[in-house]
C-alpha cells in the first residue's frame, strides 16, 4: 500500500500534536498508509510518537534540527520535498493553518505538483471537497499534476484512532542557505486563556455589534465558559473595539466549523456568514426578528441578549 | 525604495458570487467586480513606506481587461504607475501557474519590496507570497500586522492565533498584509483625477516570455470537477423571548444533548 505523508502540526504550548494533526491522519487513510512527518527542533518527536501511532501512523519520519525551527516555512517545505522524492508517496496531507498552506504551496512548486487548500473531505480517488464563496458553494476538485498535496480544514473530519506500528525513521536535515532568509526572532503569545483554540473548539460563542461594549463581552465569555467553548466576535464588534482581532470570525477573520455555534447580537452579514456557515448546529440570539442570521439558525431566540444569555448561562452552569 | 504592490480584482464578497458552469471557473464577466479588499491595506502600506523613504510605487495585476478598475483604484489612492498583465490564455490558471506569470512580470521590474494582501476574498488560497518566494528566491514575510523597514532589512509581526511572531528578512522581500496593519486612505478627488493620467503598461504572455500552453485551464495543476450550491438548511425554529427565552434555549441544547 502506498504511503501518504501527513505533516504533524504541533501545539506550541505543550508540544503535543494539534487536533488538526489527528484529523489529517484520519483523512489520509483513504488514500494509503499514513506516515507522519515531524519537523521541529531536536526533541520534538519524543513525546508525541505514541499518539501519532495510535491515530494510524505506520511510519514516523523525524526531521529534527534547530534550523527548521529558526526560519519561516521554507525549511519545512524542503524537508517534505526531500521525502516526496525519496518515498514517492501517493499524496501529502497537511493541516490547513496559514503555515500549512504556505508549506503546501512551496512543496507544489518544488515537486512540480498541484495543491488544494482548505479541503473538507478527501475521497479514495483523490477527489477533494472544498467550500467556496462564504460556504455557499460546494466544489469537488482534483490535482491533475504530480503528487497531490492537500491542506485539510480544521474540524472537518472527526479524529478516529486506528493503531499502527509508528516505526520511527530519522531524516537527515540539510536546510539550504536559500531557505534561511526569513528568520523567526520571537514567538509572542498575547492572549493566554484557558479556553479552547477558536478554530479547534467544538463549541463557539460569538458576539456582535449588539453586545455594545467591550465590558459587555463578559456576557459572551460567561456563556462560552459554561459550555467549555471558545469566544469569537463579528467584524463589527472587532472594528468597534469590543474584542481583539485575533478572535474575529468571518471572511476576513477565522473560519470555524464547530459542532455548535452560538451567534449573539450578530445580524449575520455575508462577511460573518463566510466564517461560520459550515457549523453543524447554529443557534442565534438577536432582538431583531428580521436579522439574516435567523435564516441560518437551527434554533433562534428573538429577544434581548442581556436577559436571555445570562439566564441561560446560569441554567447551564446549574446543570453541571 | 521601489515598491511593487500586487493587486487582484475579485467578485464583490458582499454580492452573490458564482462559478461558471461552462468551465467551472469563477464567473468574473457577470460579477460585480471590485479590488480585493485586503489589497487596499497593502497599497496603503506601500504609500506609507514611500512617504517615509521616497521611491516609486508600481501596481501589478494579472487579470482580464476589466481589471483596469482595480488598477485605477490603486492609482487614485496614490500609486505612481501600473503594469497590467492581460492575455486570454491565462483564463482558468491555477495558483501555481498564476505565480509563474506574476514572477515573470516582477522579474521585468526593479523592486526592493513587494507587497500584497494576505488573501483574496474569492479563492482564499492565501499563499502567493510563498509561491513567489519559491520562484524568485526572495524571502517571504507573510501575514503581517506590522511592517518596519530598517536599512536593508524588513521586519514584520506575523499574526498568529493568539499572538504574533517577530520575523525578519533582507530586502528585496515579499510582504503580505492583514487588515490590522493600517487604515487605508480614501482616494481624494485630486487623486482620482491624477490617476487618469498615470501610465498603465499592458503586457501579454509573449511580452513576459511565457509559453501560452503552460498556463490556463487546459494545463492547470488542479481542476474543479463539479460544483453545487450548498443544500438549503432545514427550516430552523425561531421563538420569541417571553421571559422564557433562556428556558427554551437551554431546552434546545439539552434536546441536542449538548448540555
Amino acid at each position: 500500500m502506498a504511503e501518504v505523508l501527513v505533516l504533524a502540526e504541533l501545539n506550541p504550548a505543550d508540544g503535543g500534536p494539534r487536533k488538526s494533526t489527528l484529523e489529517a491522519l484520519t483523512a489520509a487513510r483513504v488514500l494509503g498508509e499514513p506516515a507522519a512527518v515531524v519537523i521541529g527542533a531536536p526533541g520534538t518527536a519524543a513525546g508525541i510518537k505514541d499518539v501519532l501511532a495510535e491515530y494510524g501512523a505506520a511510519k514516523i519520519y523525524v526531521a529534527e534540527s534547530d534550523d527548521v525551527d529558526a526560519y519561516l516555512v521554507a525549511p519545512k517545505a524542503e524537508v517534505l520535498a526531500q521525502l516526496v522524492a525519496e518515498k514517492a508517496p501517493a499524496a501529502v496531507v497537511i493541516p490547513s493553518s496559514p503555515e500549512g498552506k504556505e508549506i503546501a504551496g512551496r512543496l507544489a512548486i518544488k515537486t512540480g505538483s498541484g495543491f488544494l487548500t482548505d479541503v473538507t473531505e478527501i475521497a479514495a480517488d483523490g477527489t477533494a471537497t472544498q467550500v467556496a464563496f462564504a460556504g455557499a458553494t460546494i466544489v469537488h476538485s482534483q490535482v491533475t499534476v504530480g503528487t497531490p498535496i492537500y491542506t485539510l480544514r480544521g474540524n472537518s473530519v472527526t479524529p478516529e484512532p486506528a493503531p499502527a506500528a509508528g516505526t520511527e525513521e530519522t531524516v537527515q536535515v540539510a536546510v539550504s542557505e536559500a531557505a534561511k532568509r526569513t528568520r523567526v526572532l520571537d514567538r509572542v503569545v498575547e492572549q493566554k486563556s484557558n479556553r479552547p483554540e477558536l478554530t479547534e473548539a467544538a463549541i463557539v460563542v460569538s458576539g456582535g455589534r449588539g453586545v455594545a461594549s467591550a465590558e459587555n463581552f463578559s456576557v459572551i465569555e460567561g456563556l462560552a465558559d459554561s459550555l467549555g467553548g471558545a469566544v469569537g466576535a463579528s467584524r463589527a464588534a472587532v472594528d468597534s473595539g469590543f474584542y481583539p482581532h485575533s478572535f474575529q470570525v468571518g471572511q476576513t477573520g477565522k473560519t470555524v466549523s464547530p459542532q455548535l455555534y452560538i451567534a449573539v447580537g450578530i445580524s449575520g452579514a455575508i462577511q460573518h456568514r463566510a466564517g461560520m456557515q459550515t457549523s453543524k448546529t447554529i443557534v442565534a440570539v438577536n432582538k431583531d426578528p428580521e436579522a439574516p442570521i435567523f435564516e441560518l439558525a437551527d434554533f433562534g431566540v428573538v429577544g434581548d441578549l442581556f436577559t436571555v444569555v445570562p439566564a441561560a448561562t446560569e441554567q447551564i452552569s446549574a446543570r453541571k | 525604495m521601489n515598491i511593487v504592490v500586487l493587486v487582484k480584482q475579485v467578485p464583490d464578497s458582499g454580492s452573490e458570487r458564482k462559478l461558471d458552469p461552462s468551465d467551472n471557473t469563477v464567473a468574473r464577466a457577470t460579477a460585480d467586480n471590485v479590488i480585493n479588499e485586503m489589497d487596499e491595506y497593502a497599497i496603503e502600506e506601500a504609500l506609507t513606506v514611500k512617504e517615509a523613504q521616497g521611491g516609486e510605487v508600481t501596481v501589478l495585476t494579472v487579470g482580464p481587461d476589466t481589471a483596469t478598475d482595480a488598477i485605477r483604484k490603486a492609482l487614485s489612492m496614490g500609486a505612481d504607475k501600473a503594469v497590467h498583465v492581460s492575455d486570454p490564455a491565462i483564463h482558468g490558471s491555477c495558483a501555481v501557474q498564476t505565480s509563474a506569470v506574476i514572477a515573470a512580470a516582477l522579474s521585468q521590474l526593479e523592486y526592493d519590496l513587494v507587497l500584497c494582501g494576505a488573501e483574496s476574498t474569492d479563492g482564499q488560497v492565501s499563499v502567493m507570497p510563498a509561491l513567489l518566494s519559491e520562484r524568485l528566491g526572495i524571502p517571504q514575510l507573510s501575514g503581517a500586522r506590522k511592517l518596519t523597514i530598517e536599512g536593508s532589512m524588513a521586519k514584520i509581526e506575523r499574526q498568529t492565533d493568539g499572538g504574533y511572531w517577530e520575523v525578519e528578512a533582507p530586502l528585496p522581500a515579499i510582504v503580505s498584509t492583514w487588515d490590522t496593519i493600517n487604515e487605508p486612505r480614501y482616494p481624494s478627488f485630486k487623486g482620482i483625477m491624477a490617476a487618469k493620467k498615470k501610465p498603465v503598461e499592458t503586457k501579454t504572455l509573449a511580452d513576459l516570455g511565457i509559453d501560452a500552453s503552460t498556463v490556463g485551464l487546459a494545463t492547470a495543476t488542479s481542476k474543479v470537477v463539479d460544483f453545487a450550491g450548498r443544500p438549503p438548511k432545514g427550516e430552523g425554529v425561531k421563538v420569541a423571548d417571553e421571559g422564557d427565552g433562556a428556558d427554551k434555549l437551554v431546552g434546545y441544547l439539552a434536546a441536542q444533548k449538548i448540555v
